[in-house]
């Protein structure tokens, strides 16, 4: 239930002299900040909220009730593999011994630390087909521009200097391109066939000797696998440039296929969509990035190596540098480590294949209704061109909007930006087929109701904590912060 | 087959396999050519149930020795009320994504809104991101803001003073992004002014970076920097201790451009390091420059009040290699961490836990110099919760000492005869003086 | 139907140039800014800046968009529509009087690279 009258902003709730917190007597108090130089102090008086603990509690309590989460209901958003997230991730990162350490305390101190992240860099090693991870890389995009720099520092290390571009197709992820920019390298597009997959007609002219390398997902952001992946790899290693694998796709490879043995020499992981760690909406995640034997060194520091019986940070000189303070999101790689060692060998090889089946089920039963532009079977999700039947004007945006209705988060829409009103699904393998049978009703309900009641559709949300926003205005005449939002009233 | 995770029966695998006109799983792989398949199990350890995966996590804590907390050096033990976790638990948050669909994140999209808004007043700036990574990243992003800016213009000066924990990150961004950076000089433990004078005067630089407090905990006097910076043409960008900002002269105040830095402080535990929250605040005129998300007020149908992520034309899943930055996440959940603890603390608990921090760091630095043992680094340099100390003596052998004898990690060792020290509110009276004796009987 | 005016000169990415005398104003068609949908912001150079025939000079924005502005000729900016910052919007109420920067020309032959009203009108297939 949400109460209205909890609608209002934290700040909305102040009231001059309430506090939420409590702390020990200040002993010490003839040392006095007021002793420090006059100009070195703060002089605008801080207007943060006074509020007691209950109204804390209550205010953001009644927020998470207008939140939607998979713990909340099927999440079918395409390339984020929204994945149960076990409870039992949640208590181990919550252990005791763990929290309180410095990331900068005595080596000796810390073993259990270094050693469930040494574990899992080698968890991930076999899991991927590469020979060392790091898990410094604090998200998915942090991970290819990890990645990037390793490229670009394992070619410098060779004196090879003129490879400032990189190959990226046309159906991926903006990331990918954007990491690129980043990392100083250059852009060279390679567009895709009537089937989505890299052109490898196409890519053959882009390769000489000023290519570092090329980034691929796969299976593609059409959940396609880039089955020519072999000879596209060996191109591009006899140009000179390295395979980069974007692992925004891993979850339906596993069981099944490692990046290491397609001939990938350097990829991330995301620890939250692969490995089942929180989205936290919007973060924090975590993106290890592995390499190939030979670029070993070329890997952030620091890094956490064994010797002997002991587990140490060590820097390397080779290092492309630091992307991160420390070691990345720990309490991200602790809910991962949990995860692996909870779903074991035996069941790690059934997470792909299920995977896929979710996918393909839905696909199947669906086509009739929505436009499938690219058919056969498809791997961890796929894309609907929009509903068969455009002939009312609903949009994917209107089937977005009305699947909230239904109690359903909506796939991702817009994207890829190979097709006008795309629809992109994918259900991870945690999903019962009642589930997915609830879903599919729903979705034939949606093309039904475009047809019988287009309005309705096109106006939907109808039953949502608020209803379709105006986000035109909020672009024009953007209003970010309280202050800004007191002077509109 | 059967697994808590899989809700798949015998039954449903056959009759899905059914629809989709396959005979097995294996088939769903047949577009991958058979010689990239993986034919075997995984080398990974068997599945652990919940018992046993409680033993192995109890038995990796055992090698773990939590410790009375002298460090900072970046990361710093600071209360943490028990209602942030509480509320951070609840899966609504949790087990979310980005708040794509407005209609059904408002949770997200409000506490968003509300961690700008406090942002904003904390470093007195005028807009805030939705946050970022950590710290680090965000000073990198900060001086990439600034050469985006310039458009011109590549070099970047940073100050010497800045946590080296810092500057490693901005090197390597500069190094792979194209940027010159020139450190500015340190002197004192402060930075040098003339040296900065005279490398912003040569007119061919972006941005200036600097601390407060910087590594060295001495809050440094930065009166005129910003208008020698804007007479050049370049941007000012303040690294600041986000607790700290609850007493000190806010950027804003000190007339920066960019205001950057770790939320660490705000609460959130040590945690070996991570996660934390970066934060990066602007001004309005900067604020397409900036990285990261927004999230904005606005009306839905109803003209009711509602949350949205705004201006996402600057971002990389529209832009591409033009964007602004390649991020796309933002750290939402260690923003509504920090957003909680501000609500919490208030202003007055802010000011209580600095000025809690302070009594204590000064009450350890007086009684340290008391044994003749210990000399300030930079004495007579105005410091808040954190300093430097010369020691005379073995550091390493104090530090081993206090490891074993007080429970203790004893600050950070910098080169040769200096120890970075810290102390926070969450240290008593008693656990200090116990600390300074333990100290004495080691050198 | 888009509108589209006689005597301008027209490029494949969808901007005009309308030229008097050594000047050009440049924007974006009609058709364009009906693809983008509602312009929230348009990024422009500056003053003095240079800009080169195919090359970008700025980008307009929709909500969930953007597109970047490439130069249909070469020369110097000597003004830019500052209207456009503080209503974007205009380029949606008449994206031929809403011109987004103007152009000293350096060399008037590269307008015989670009295309009529007619060919224009053929081009977008209305």
């Amino acid at each position: 239930m949400n109460n209205v009258y909890y609608g209002k902003l934290i700040f909305e709730l102040s009231k001059e002299g309430r506090r939420g917190y409590s702390l020990p007597e200040n002993k010490l108090n003839n040392y006095k900040l007021a002793d420090m130089p006059e100009a070195l102090m703060r002089q605008r008086e801080l207007d943060l909220p006074q509020v007691d603990e209950l109204t804390v509690v209550r205010h953001y309590t009644n927020m998470s009730n207008n939140n939607f989460g998979v713990d909340t209901g099927f999440y079918p958003l395409g390339s984020c593999t929204m994945k149960y997230n076990p409870k039992i991730n949640e208590e181990m990162c919550h252990h005791y011994a763990f929290t309180r350490l410095h990331p900068l305390q005595n080596e000796n101190t810390v073993q259990g630390a270094l050693k469930l992240y040494y574990e899992l860099q080698n968890m991930l090693s076999e899991l991927s087909g590469l020979s060392e991870f790091t898990l410094n890389p604090f998200a998915g995009a942090h991970g290819e521009l990890t990645g990037l720099m390793v490229m670009r520092t394992y070619h410098a290390s060779r004196g090879d200097n003129k490879r400032t571009k990189v190959i990226i197709p046309d159906s991926a992820h903006g990331t990918n391109p954007a990491s690129a920019a980043v990392c100083g390298l250059d852009v060279v597009v390679v567009k895709s066939r009537p089937d989505g997959t890299v052109d490898v007609e196409d890519l053959k002219p882009l390769l000489n000797d000023e290519i570092a390398g090329m980034m691929m997902t796969n299976p593609n952001t059409l959940g396609i696998f880039e089955h020519n992946i072999a000879e596209i790899a060996s191109l591009v290693h006899e140009a000179g440039g390295l395979m980069y694998y974007d692992g925004a796709n891993l979850n339906p490879m596993l069981g099944m296929c490692r990046p290491g043995d397609l001939g990938f020499d350097i990829m991330h992981i995301n620890l939250h969509k692969t490995f089942s760690t929180p989205h936290g909406g919007g973060g924090p995640g975590d993106g290890p990035v592995g390499v190939r034997a030979g670029l070993e060194d070329f890997l952030p520091n620091p890094h956490v190596v064994k010797d002997g019986d002991r587990y140490t940070l060590t820097f390397n000189d080779k290092s492309l540098g630091s992307v991160s303070g420390f070691v990345g999101n720990y309490g991200v790689i602790m809910r991962a480590y949990a995860y692996i060692r909870t779903i074991g060998k035996e069941n790690m090889r059934m997470v792909g294949p299920l995977a896929v089946l979710n996918a393909n089920y839905i696909k199947e039963s669906l086509k009739d209704c929505f436009e499938l532009p690219i058919g056969g079977v498809c791997k961890h999700e796929f894309v609907f061109d929009g509903l068969k039947d455009k002939s009312t004007g609903v949009t994917t945006l209107d089937v977005a909007k009305r699947l909230l209705d239904y109690g359903f988060h909506a796939p991702t829409i817009y994207f890829p930006l190979l097709f006008h009103e795309a629809l992109m699904i994918e259900p991870t393998e945690n999903e019962s087929k009642e589930t997915l049978d609830g879903f599919i009703e729903v979705m034939r309900t949606i093309a039904r109701e475009a047809k019988e009641q287009p309005d309705m559709v096109k106006s939907a949300p109808h039953t949502t904590p608020v209803r379709r926003l105006d986000d035109t205005q909020a672009a024009l005449h953007p209003v970010v912060n309280y202050a800004e939002l007191k002077l509109e009233n | 087959m059967s697994y808590k995770f899989f809700p798949h029966t015998d039954d449903d695998i056959r009759s899905m396999l059914s629809t989709c006109g396959e005979r097995s799983l294996e088939d769903l792989y047949k577009d991958i050519p058979n010689e990239l398949v993986l034919h075997r199990d995984y080398d990974i350890p068997e599945a652990l149930s919940e018992i046993e995966l409680r033993k192995c996590f109890d038995q990796l804590g055992a090698m773990n020795t939590s410790l009375a907390c002298f460090i900072g050096a970046g990361c710093y033990d600071h209360y943490s009320p028990s209602v942030i976790d509480s509320i951070l638990s609840r899966s609504e948050f949790l087990t979310s994504y980005t708040p794509y669909q407005a209609e059904i994140s408002q949770g997200t999209l409000q506490y968003i809104f509300e961690y700008q808004s406090m942002m904003t007043e904390l470093t007195g700036m005028e807009v805030s991101n939705a946050s970022m990574y950590d710290g680090c990243t965000a000073t990198a992003e900060a001086m990439m803001m600034a050469v985006a800016n310039a458009k011109k213009r590549n070099k970047v000066l940073v100050s010497e003073t800045i946590n080296p924990i810092v500057l490693r990150v901005v090197d390597t961004y500069a190094k792979f992004h194209g940027i010159e950076v020139e450190r500015i000089a340190a002197k004192d433990g402060v930075t040098c002014r003339a040296d900065f004078e005279a490398k912003i005067a040569k007119g061919d630089v972006a941005g200036v970076i600097v601390a407060a407090p910087n590594f060295y905990g001495i809050v440094e006097d930065y009166t005129g920097w910003a208008d020698l910076c804007h007479d050049n043409k370049a941007l000012f960008i303040m690294n600041c201790n986000a607790s700290s900002l609850g007493v000190l002269k806010t950027p804003a105040e000190w007339g920066a451009d960019i205001a950057v830095g770790d939320g660490q402080s705000l609460g959130i535990p040590m945690n070996f390091g991570g996660p934390f929250v970066g934060y990066l605040c602007t001004s309005k005129k900067l604020i397409r420059k900036m990285p990261g998300r927004i999230v904005g007020a606005t009306k839905d149908m109803d003209g009711k009040r509602t949350f949205v992520l705004t201006l996402q034309a600057r971002e990389q899943h529209i832009r591409r290699e033009k964007a602004t930055s390649n991020i796309c996440s933002n750290q939402s959940l260690m923003a509504l961490y920090v957003t909680i603890y501000m609500a919490l603390m208030g202003k007055q608990g802010l000011r209580e836990v600095n000025e809690m921090s302070y009594s204590n760091a000064h009450y350890l630095a007086d009684k340290l110099l008391e044994t003749g043992k210990f000399e300030m680094a930079y004495p007579g340099k105005p410091f808040l919760h954190e300093f430097a100390v010369k020691v005379k003596g073995d550091i390493d052998a104090l530090q081993q000492g206090m490891l074993d004898k007080a429970q203790a990690q004893f600050g950070l060792k910098l080169d040769g005869d200096t120890l970075l020290l810290c102390a926070t509110e969450t240290l008593s009276k008693e656990e200090i003086d116990n600390a300074v004796k333990v100290c004495n009987s080691l050198l | 139907m888009s509108k589209i005016v006689e005597g301008l000169y027209y490029s494949e990415s969808h901007e005009y140039v309308k030229v008097e005398g050594n000047f050009g104003f440049i924007g974006i068609t009609d058709y364009a800014q009906k693809e983008l949908g509602n312009v929230v912001y348009v990024d422009m150079p500056e003053v003095d800046d240079e800009v080169a025939a195919e090359e970008e000079f700025g980008a307009v924005e929709s909500v969930k968009a953007a597109s970047d502005l490439l130069s249909p000729v070469s020369g110097t900016v000597v003004e830019v529509n500052e209207a456009l910052e503080d209503e974007p919007g205009l380029i949606n109420k008449d994206a031929f009087e809403n011109w987004i920067i103007k152009v000293e020309l350096s060399d008037k032959a590269e307008l015989d690279n670009l295309m009529n009203a007619e060919a224009y009108k053929a081009f977008i297939g209305e």
